[in-house]
């Protein structure tokens, strides 16, 4: 039996990656043949560029800021790139506030500075939860449980902050937006919560509430939207599917043995990757019929990382055809496609 | 990150530390009398159950934490050299950071507290002023810890691991235990018992809109899994169910790190901290607190006192102290309490600051009796 992927060759990294969730993020810059991937270690984010021919790789590493200081050693909680229409934007979150760069990570062109109080209180201070969501909005989450929502025009830094949605009481954990690309999907956000909580938006002057789906006690780290499905993975291993609109349990897979860290999707296929501190990947197949809000699920792969926590697994493509994991204390990009 | 993680990883090392140390005397067939029969260890508790621990604050440097445990070791009559610190310091660090690694849930971790301090506890149990400053510290990690959600502890263990980040001195007891490879990483393994609330993997559950389960099916998820385990406790006493934090140190097993093999690894690693001052406000406080009028040892005093040896033998703890690597040394802060002036008058105002009780100076004579002298007052 032939396996589905086969390891390629991996990018080494200037860092190793930290255990933080969905530590990996991927952009494909189809025009200029490269893929960016962005990994965090601490306070610094690691970025290469890698050429498809596999024979160019460049360094980049940025630093947490702090307004005028130039190094901090504010930690960095998530990194990712936001795709516009008009534009795409790296966006860093950490314990002091949100950075917004261009998508080569050459300028800094908006910076957000949390509330961080004077003297550490009991519950920490960071932002962590990123998605772009339709032509110009992109949502950063908080520990707090507010979803900042900021305005970005077609080009220039004249980003603004337009919103604050306060459904949440627990930290945010991840935010994902509708990536299948129709355009008659209602929802078009969805945010995750330490308690499990799903909160279901529709973007727009004013985003709308379209549902909250509560949680069961567990975190739930990592969190999909495609064709109107919620895809959730918690922190007991499990993956959950719901209706995004009306929160009605699809399905329920007791995919990993410890707490998932990345889930990812490919929108043209149907492709879905989870990865865990199990230190396994595994690939789904998922194929929805809306008319009759049912789900199919079909286990296609398994990987195992031998000894590493994965925090980071992503699809490289549209298609699945590839795709690349980091795990805590590796300092490469593990890559594979299919054979 | 978290803003309470430096009382399990101060409590956690420090058990370790007590674990290590108790080992090693017994290796070295110290006298019992020399010894004072673990009086060493009364000290070290009373030193680890600092109450100012549990305020929120970050976590401290690598740096500023080596700092502390350094006075920690010498706030006895023990004293170690300098390679023996580091390796001591390198068991420690290994061991916890083997044991946050393998937690099976992230709220496991404070179970493996409960097992130092259970151990802790054991160690104290003969002397009741201690035991009592055991007893409160324990009954405020319940106060503070149970409450917190499992995210919030994933969050706690996040933080300890970008501390940990990069750390694989490969330790001789987990090789021969096969839990570490040579390389110094870990051995995660793919079987054994899923963690309290999570199920074994490979079935999938498909439902209707009214709810009812339409259909299951299996999937083969490659490892080995089995049912999981009753659910240790968070009281005061019980089982913890967990091993991870008892002592895995018997009397006949070395305690050993192996330098050798760690240089391969050095290409990766990177210098987490850029604190720019490592030693902040509220680390001086706490140093401040550890030193409360001690003077720093001086190694040259050889009548009071016992020298304790990580290493077989003499030649080889010197050997050890040439030969590590310079990416493995630890700068350590040294900080002269009472020569200098400046610094003296900055700590003494600080701890007059916290008000707490005072001890009596120890006179000049051997600092080994005065330490003595003040335990067999409590």
């Amino acid at each position: 039996m032939s396996k589905m992927y086969h390891k390629e060759k991996s990018i080494q990294l200037k860092s190793s990656a930290s255990a933080l969730y969905n530590n990996l993020s991927v952009l494909r810059i189809a025009p200029r043949c490269i893929t960016y991937f962005t990994v965090v270690h601490a306070n610094v984010v690691n970025m290469v560029s890698a050429s498809w021919d596999g024979l160019n790789y460049s360094h980049r590493q940025l630093q947490s800021k702090e307004g005028n200081v130039a190094t901090s050693s504010s930690l960095i909680m998530q990194a990712a790139w936001c795709v516009l229409p008009s534009r795409d934007l790296l966006v860093l979150t950490s314990q002091k506030g949100i950075q917004m760069y261009e998508s080569d990570g050459s300028i800094m062109v908006y910076w957000h500075a949390l509330d961080t109080p004077e003297t550490p209180t009991a519950k920490a201070v960071f932002a962590r939860g990123i998605a772009a969501v339709r032509e110009k909005y992109i949502c950063v989450g908080v520990s707090s449980g507010s979803v900042l929502v900021f305005d970005v025009p077609s080009k220039g830094s004249n980003i603004t902050l337009s919103e604050v949605l306060e459904e949440h009481k627990e930290a945010i954990t991840d935010m994902a937006s509708e990536c299948s690309g129709n355009l008659e999907c209602i929802a078009d956000l969805v945010s995750a919560d330490d308690s499990g909580l799903l909160c279901v938006w529709k973007s727009g002057e004013d985003f709308q509430l379209l549902n909250k789906i509560p949680g069961f006690d567990t975190s739930c780290s990592s969190v999909k939207l495609w064709k109107g499905t919620v895809i959730a993975g918690y922190g007991t291993g499990q993956i959950r599917l719901y209706e995004g609109v009306t929160g009605i349990l699809l399905a329920e897979v007791n995919a990993h043995a410890r707490w998932i860290y990345s889930l990812d999707i490919a929108p043209f296929t149907g492709l879905l990757i989870s990865a865990a501190e199990d230190s396994w990947v595994r690939v789904w197949h998922l194929s929805l019929t809306p008319e009759t809000n049912s789900v199919e699920i079909e286990h296609m792969y398994n990987e195992c990382v031998t000894d590493t926590q994965i925090c980071g697994a992503r699809f490289c493509d549209g298609d699945g055809y590839a795709f690349a994991v980091t795990g805590y204390d590796l300092s490469e990009i593990i890559r594979y496609t299919q054979a | 990150m978290s803003t309470r993680t430096l009382p399990l990883l101060f409590i956690n090392l420090g058990g370790e530390m007590l674990y290590i140390l108790d080992q090693r005397l017994r290796a070295q067939n110290i006298p019992a009398d020399k010894a004072k029969k673990g009086r060493w260890q009364l000290i070290y508790t009373r030193e680890l159950m600092k109450q100012e621990l549990f305020k929120p604050q970050e976590l401290y440097s690598k740096k500023a934490l080596r700092t502390v445990f350094d006075r920690l070791a010498h706030a006895s009559i023990m004293r170690l050299n300098q390679a023996s610190m580091d390796k001591l310091y390198d068991l420690m660090t290994m061991a916890f950071k083997y044991q946050v690694l393998l937690c099976p849930r992230p709220k496991d971790i404070l179970l493996v507290s409960f097992n130092h301090m259970d151990a802790i506890r054991d160690f104290v149990k003969d002397t009741p002023g201690i035991l009592s400053q055991v007893d409160e510290t324990n009954k405020q990690l319940i106060e503070i810890y149970t409450p917190l959600s499992g995210g919030e502890f994933q969050l706690i263990r996040q933080t300890l691991l970008i501390f940990f980040q990069d750390m694989h001195i490969r330790v001789s007891i987990f090789l021969k235990d096969k839990v570490q490879n040579s390389n110094g990483r870990f051995v995660l393994p793919t079987s054994g018992p899923v963690p309290y609330g999570t199920h074994i993997p490979g079935l999938i559950r498909i439902f209707s809109c009214s709810g009812e389960e339409l259909r299951r099916m299996q999937f083969r998820d490659g490892g080995n899994y089995s049912a999981t385990l009753r659910e240790g406790s968070f009281e005061m006493y019980g089982d913890r169910v967990i091993k991870l934090g008892t002592n895995m140190y018997s009397v006949s097993r070395p305690v050993e790190t192996h330098m050798s093999g760690t240089s391969k690894n050095s290409s990766q690693h990177t210098k987490v901290n850029t604190t720019p001052n490592p030693l902040a406000k509220e680390e001086l406080n706490l140093l401040a607190r550890l030193m409360g009028g001690l003077e720093v040892q001086k190694s040259t005093n050889t009548d009071s006192g016992f020298r304790v040896n990580l290493f077989a033998t003499d030649e080889e703890e010197e050997e050890a102290l040439i030969s590590r690597p310079d990416e493995l040394s630890y700068e350590v802060i040294s900080i002269q309490a009472t020569k200098d002036k400046q610094t003296n008058a900055a700590l003494a105002k600080i701890m007059g600051e916290f008000g707490e009780t005072s001890e009596p100076a120890p006179s000049s004579s051997s600092k080994g009796d005065d330490l003595l002298a003040m335990m067999d007052g409590l």
